[in-house]
């Protein structure tokens, strides 16, 4: 490998910033006065711009959830609230029974998140270490899942889950209806099979030779070296699952059951501004929360979260 | 159907199928089937089982199933009847389908125009940040992770026409008068826009954002050495390099935009007047908001017609730009 290979790629890894390190700006354009003062301004603007437009709504949001109605309608864009009202919160709580669809949404994401993992590490597994001469068709077919909008599948996927092969039974207001679909994630599969293909394959011939045999290689050896990327599928199962909309609304009709993204648009209808906005504020603390704690993760320009669209 | 749908996937999607190669190890030869049973053979079935049993029911399944119902007639009580290409012909016949499909081209030009440049600006001007670049990202990332539904029902709020609505309260501060942003026909499609293009805009800058990082230093050197300033470096290197991931974005926004559905359903549940209903929202109401039992033949149809014309637009737009993205 060149130098110049051995740089780039460094870069790619995100090394820390060199002298060699450079962007558009060379060291001598940072050098010169007036193209620092005008990076400099315009780094200000944007983080100022940034800053309102990223981060304004969300304060906003948890400034109003603590404010009673009047004050935010009255004065929408005061930085502080006259009162603070955090009875606001526990209302949304209690007897706006926000508690209920809030464990719904815990329990649909750690679903979602359990049928996730468990079908792409198993097939990861499958069709990434033991490698059967199938498998290329599988993969195949996997892949070509990827290039049929889902939209295609809605009714289908719906009709199914109103009347299953094999069961008797409808899954229409059971967790079973999202939970068991959420598998059929080619986008995870294929991830996790990449990860797969990158593990060293001798340690797995090391151990074959050692006598483990199927079942021991994949819990004892693959499963905890594929900790990193079981990791970036749980954070963005969970996050899946809680922003879900479409697909909870149609096969939960049962308010008792249903996710906090489905039950939000309807409550808006009968209750007060500031218990809604507090049950708006409560919704989005996990997912906040989540991405604080796993930044890099989102931002580390695997950029999978990212919503392409807009 | 909680899968990261294939828009939000389809960057990383087109690089692995790019690096997927399926290599059978070469320790597995063909033995014949009592060496099968005696080797891994049946221990791979079994791990196996989970993606079989998910992928047959939830999507190879029902891609076979949309596809042979959008012949037919299917109310799930008489068994499904033929009706050869009747639902296509209904589809075809509603004209509420051409106001779905101007308002979905529409969309589609609003978002690209809102959604297109910003975040490549701001990505370019945010690869130069020396310091704090974390808090950057983080602040254009964070409208990304806070769950749609709140944002659209917050944004809904913000949108309120009234004097003292949120968004005329900042333009009434520089002295625009108050708009009706969602409660008018011209004005609701836009405003739907500018909210998507908020809540979406931080995917895409990390993306470009990671794309700018691997631009080689050499080419902005060799620029310098032949006396380029900035903003020509800018045209003539960083633009040319980030052609691949512009190319890829923009048909990914394009089919991403085809599809929308959440915005306008909890905005304006396709009004004023019909100025928002878009292809999706039209699929939903013939399967889902119909009083008399969902015409689930009918969108089906549509949701198939829709695929097919992304799969063509997609198939002639990188015939055309082939020469375009490989250097």
């Amino acid at each position: 490998m060149s130098a110049v290979d051995e740089k780039v790629v460094a870069r790619r890894r995100g090394a820390p910033a060199k002298d060699a390190d450079r962007g558009i700006l060379s060291t001598a354009d940072w050098r010169r006065r007036r193209v620092r003062a005008t990076t400099r301004v315009t780094h200000l603007i944007l983080l100022a711009s940034l800053i309102v437009v990223g981060l304004g709504p969300v304060l906003w949001l948890a400034k109003s959830a603590v404010t009673p109605t009047q004050d935010t309608l009255r004065q929408p864009l005061a930085l502080w609230p006259n009162g603070m009202d955090w009875e606001n919160l526990v209302t949304a709580w209690t007897r706006v029974e926000i508690d209920k669809y809030f464990f719904n949404t815990v329990i649909i994401a750690l679903g979602v998140w359990f049928v996730q993992v468990l079908v792409a590490t198993t097939a990861g597994y499958v069709l990434s270490v033991l490698r059967p001469r199938y498998g290329r068709i599988i993969v195949a077919l996997v892949l070509a899942t990827l290039f049929v909008p889902s939209i295609v599948l809605l009714v289908p996927l719906y009709l199914t889950i109103v009347d299953p092969p094999l069961l008797q039974h409808s899954l229409i207001n059971t967790f079973w209806a999202v939970w068991l679909p959420a598998g059929a994630s080619a986008f995870t599969v294929l991830l996790v099979m990449r990860f797969f293909d990158s593990l060293p394959r001798e340690v797995f011939e090391a151990a074959r030779i050692d006598g483990a045999g199927p079942y021991r290689l994949f819990w004892s050896v693959v499963l905890p070296m594929s900790k990193p990327i079981v990791g970036v599928v749980s954070v963005f199962a969970v996050i899946g699952a809680w922003k879900d909309f479409l697909w909870p609304m149609l096969v939960l009709k049962d308010p008792n059951l249903q996710p906090l993204s489905v039950r939000l648009p309807q409550l808006q209808q009968f209750i007060e501004l500031d218990v809604f906005l507090a049950a708006l504020a409560i919704a989005t603390v996990i997912p906040i929360a989540l991405f604080l704690v796993f930044q890099r993760m989102f931002l580390s320009g695997a950029g999978l979260g990212g919503a392409v669209k807009g | 159907m909680t899968q990261i749908s294939p828009t939000t996937a389809a960057p990383q999607s087109a690089e692995m199928i790019e690096t997927l190669e399926y290599a059978v190890d070469p320790l597995r030869r063909r033995r014949g089937l009592r060496g099968w049973l005696r080797g891994d053979g049946p221990h791979m079935l079994v791990f196996l089982i989970p993606l079989l049993f998910s992928f047959i029911l939830f999507s190879w399944r029902p891609i076979v199933d949309a596809a042979i119902m959008a012949f037919q007639r299917t109310n799930l009580i008489d068994p499904a009847e033929w009706v050869g290409l009747d639902n296509f012909v209904t589809v075809l016949q509603d004209p509420l389908l051409g106001t779905a499909v101007v308002n979905t081209l529409w969309f589609a030009v609003l978002a690209l125009l809102m959604g297109y440049p910003i975040p490549l600006v701001v990505a370019v001007l945010m690869s130069e940040v020396r310091r704090w670049r974390g808090v950057f990202s983080a602040l254009a990332y964070l409208p990304v992770v806070v769950p749609p539904v709140v944002a659209a029902l917050l944004w809904k709020f913000f949108y309120d026409a009234s004097s003292s609505g949120v968004f005329n309260t900042i333009i009434g501060a520089v002295g625009i008068p108050p708009q009706p942003w969602l409660q008018d026909q011209a004005t609701a499609m836009p405003s739907i826009v500018l909210f998507a293009t908020w809540s979406a805009a931080g995917g895409t800058i990390i993306i470009y954002l990671a794309a700018l990082v691997g631009v080689a230093p050499e080419l902005y050197d060799a620029a310098e050495v032949d006396g380029a300033g900035v903003w020509r470096k800018v045209w003539h290197v960083t633009v040319p390099q980030l052609r691949g991931v512009l190319l890829v974005m923009f048909i990914l926004q394009i089919i991403g935009t085809a599809q929308v559905f959440l915005e306008p359903f909890l905005l304006t549940g396709g009004g004023p007047a019909n100025s928002t209903m878009t292809i999706l929202m039209l699929i939903y109401k013939y399967a889902f908001q119909n009083s008399l039992g969902g015409d689930y033949g009918a969108a089906t149809a549509l949701s198939i017609m829709l695929a097919i014309v992304l799969a063509i637009f997609s198939a002639i737009y990188f015939r055309l730009t082939k020469g375009w993205s490989s250097s």
